[in-house]
C-alpha cells in the first residue's frame, strides 16, 4: 500500500509527498540519462566534455547575458504593444479597430524570419535604424506584443458580463470599471498564458542570430564554426535556454496562487 | 417614494416588451411587481435602474424627470441601489470590500467611514463572522445578501431588487427574504421584482401586477391577492397559488 502510494496520485488534486516528488523526477533522469547514454554509444561521437565550454567560456557567458537584456526588453515593450494592441481592438474608432486586428492577423500569421528580415532589411534600411540590438527587441516585441493582446483580449472577454453591469448600475466610470472591477481579475486569468508567450519570447530571440544581433544563439554558432563539436555547444545552449525559462513558469505559478481569491 | 410614468415604451429588435406603460404612485414605501416571465416587470426595473434606455415615454421619480443621455444616467444609477438576481458581487474582493469600493470610489467617503458603514450592515444581516471572506466562500444565501448590503450602503433613493431569491434554493430563499422585510420595517423605499407570491403579499405597500407590457392591475396588496378583476391576474395567482 505505502509502496504503491510512491507512484500514484491519491486524487486528481495531486498532493504529493516530498519522497514520492524525489524519488519519482529521480527515476525519470535515470531513465533519460540510460536514453541518451544508449543513443551516443551507437554514434561512436568522441565526446569533448567540458573542455570546449571552459575555453570558450567568455563568449557562452557573454552571448547569454545579451539575450537576457534583449528579452527583458521585449517583454517590457510586448507588454506595452501588447496593451496598445488591445485598446485598438477595444476601440469603438472603426480605422484602429480594423488595423489593429489586421495587424494581429498578419504578424500571428507568417513566420517570424519573414518579420525579422522584412523589417531589419526593408522598414530598419527605409528608416534609417542600423542599430540591430535596436531593431531586434522591436522586432520581438512587435512580434510577440501580438500575441499578448490576444491574450488580454481573451482575458477581458472572458469576464463575465454581468460584472460590467454590475460596475455600471453602482456608478462606476468607464476606467473605474477597468480598474478596480475588470483587471484585477483578468490578470489572475492570464497569468498562465502570459507566461508561456513570455517563454516563447525567450526561445524565439534565437532567432535574430541572423541579422547577426550577438546573443546567446550566435555566439554558440561561432564558437561551433571553430571546434565543430555541435553536441556539447549545443547542450549548453539548451540549458542556458531552461535556465532562463524555468524561473518564468515558476515564478507564474506563484503569482497565480497570490492573485487566487478564495477557490 | 413618487414614480409617474407615462407611455413608456421599450422594444427589443422587433420584440415589444413595454407598451405604452402608465404608472402613478405616491406615498408608497414597498412596491412589488408581479406577473408571468417574459411580461416586461425586469425590463421596467432596468430601466428604472438607468440601465436600459427606452424608445419613448417619461419618467419622474420624486420630482426629477430621468433624463436618457450618457452623462445624466450616469449621475441618476448613483441614487439607486440595485439588486440582481444572479449575486452580482466581485469575486476579486472580500464582502467588506465589495461594500467599501463603490462608497469609495463613486460616492468620495473616507475609507473609515466607508468601513464603518460596511461593517454595521453586514453585522445588520447576520454577516458579521464573514467580513472577510471572498464570494466563492460564501454561500448564495450569504452572497445575496451581500449583495443587498452593497446596494443599501449608497443610502440611495431607491432600492431595486430583481428577483433576487430566483438564483437561490428555497432553505436560502428564507434568509433573503428576511432581510428584505427588515428593510420594509425600517421604511426603504423599494421596488422588488418577484416570483414568491407569499412573500409578495408580505412585504407589499402596493403591487403591480405587469403582462404584454403594460400594467394590467395594481393596488394594495390585500385587494389585489383577494380580489382579482382581471382575467390575466385570475389565472396567473391560479397558476402560481396551486402547489
Amino acid at each position: 500500500m505505502k509502496f504503491k502510494n510512491l507512484f500514484y496520485a491519491k486524487d486528481d488534486k495531486f498532493n504529493i509527498t516530498m519522497s514520492a516528488k524525489i524519488i519519482n523526477t529521480s527515476l525519470i533522469l535515470i531513465i533519460g540519462i540510460i536514453f541518451w547514454n544508449f543513443i551516443f554509444s551507437k554514434l561512436n561521437y568522441k565526446s569533448q566534455g567540458l573542455s570546449v565550454f571552459l575555453e570558450f567560456k567568455y563568449k557562452f557567458i557573454f552571448g547569454f547575458f545579451i539575450t537576457i537584456i534583449i528579452s527583458l526588453f521585449s517583454l517590457f515593450f510586448s507588454l506595452i504593444i501588447g496593451s496598445l494592441l488591445t485598446l485598438g481592438q477595444k476601440s469603438k474608432f472603426l480605422p484602429l479597430h480594423y488595423f489593429t486586428k489586421i495587424f494581429i492577423e498578419i504578424i500571428r500569421g507568417t513566420p517570424l524570419i519573414v518579420q525579422v528580415y522584412l523589417f531589419f532589411y526593408v522598414v530598419g534600411t527605409a528608416l534609417n535604424i542600423e542599430n540591430r540590438y535596436i531593431m531586434g527587441i522591436l522586432i520581438m516585441a512587435t512580434f510577440s506584443g501580438a500575441y499578448v493582446s490576444e491574450i488580454i483580449r481573451g482575458g477581458i472577454d472572458s469576464i463575465d458580463k454581468t460584472q460590467v453591469e454590475s460596475a455600471k448600475a453602482l456608478g462606476f466610470t468607464n476606467f473605474q470599471k477597468y480598474r478596480y472591477i475588470i483587471f484585477p481579475q483578468v490578470i489572475k486569468r492570464i497569468m498562465p498564458p502570459l507566461a508561456g508567450q513570455f517563454a516563447s519570447l525567450i526561445k524565439d530571440s534565437s532567432l535574430l542570430s541572423i541579422i547577426a544581433v550577438n546573443e546567446f544563439t550566435k555566439n554558440v554558432q561561432e564558437v561551433d564554426s571553430i571546434t565543430f563539436t555541435p553536441i556539447e555547444n549545443y547542450a549548453v545552449l539548451a540549458l542556458g535556454y531552461i535556465l532562463l525559462t524555468y524561473p518564468i513558469s515558476h515564478l507564474s505559478k506563484k503569482l497565480e496562487k497570490r492573485f487566487s481569491y478564495g477557490d | 417614494m413618487e414614480i409617474n410614468i407615462s407611455n413608456l415604451n421599450k422594444k427589443y429588435d422587433n420584440q415589444v416588451v413595454l407598451n405604452n406603460l402608465e404608472l402613478n404612485i405616491k406615498g408608497v414605501h414597498s412596491l412589488v411587481i408581479i406577473g408571468p416571465s417574459g411580461g416586461g416587470k425586469s425590463t421596467l426595473l432596468r430601466i428604472l435602474a438607468g440601465l436600459e434606455i427606452p424608445e419613448g415615454g417619461e419618467i419622474t421619480i420624486n420630482n426629477k424627470t430621468l433624463l436618457f443621455n450618457d452623462s445624466d444616467l450616469h449621475e441618476y444609477r448613483k441614487t439607486v441601489g440595485m439588486v440582481f438576481q444572479a449575486f452580482n458581487l466581485f469575486p476579486h474582493l472580500s464582502a467588506i470590500e465589495n461594500i467599501t469600493l463603490p462608497l469609495e470610489k463613486v460616492h468620495k467617503l473616507k475609507k473609515i467611514e466607508a468601513n464603518l458603514r460596511a461593517k454595521t450592515l453586514l453585522d445588520k444581516f447576520q454577516l458579521g463572522k464573514h467580513i472577510y471572506k471572498y464570494p466563492p466562500q460564501l454561500s448564495g444565501g450569504q452572497q445575496q445578501r451581500v449583495a443587498i448590503a452593497r446596494a443599501v450602503a449608497l443610502n440611495s433613493q431607491i432600492l431595486l431588487l430583481d428577483e433576487p431569491t430566483s438564483a437561490l434554493d428555497p432553505a436560502l430563499t428564507s434568509e433573503v427574504l428576511d432581510s428584505i422585510l427588515e428593510l420594509k420595517k425600517e421604511k426603504k423605499d423599494l421596488i422588488l421584482v418577484t416570483h414568491e407570491m407569499g412573500f409578495a403579499k408580505n412585504v407589499a405597500d402596493y403591487i403591480l401586477f405587469i403582462d404584454e407590457g403594460k400594467v394590467l392591475e395594481a393596488g394594495e396588496a390585500s385587494s389585489i391577492f383577494k380580489n382579482p378583476q382581471t382575467l390575466e391576474l385570475k389565472e396567473f395567482l391560479g397558476k402560481t397559488l396551486k402547489y
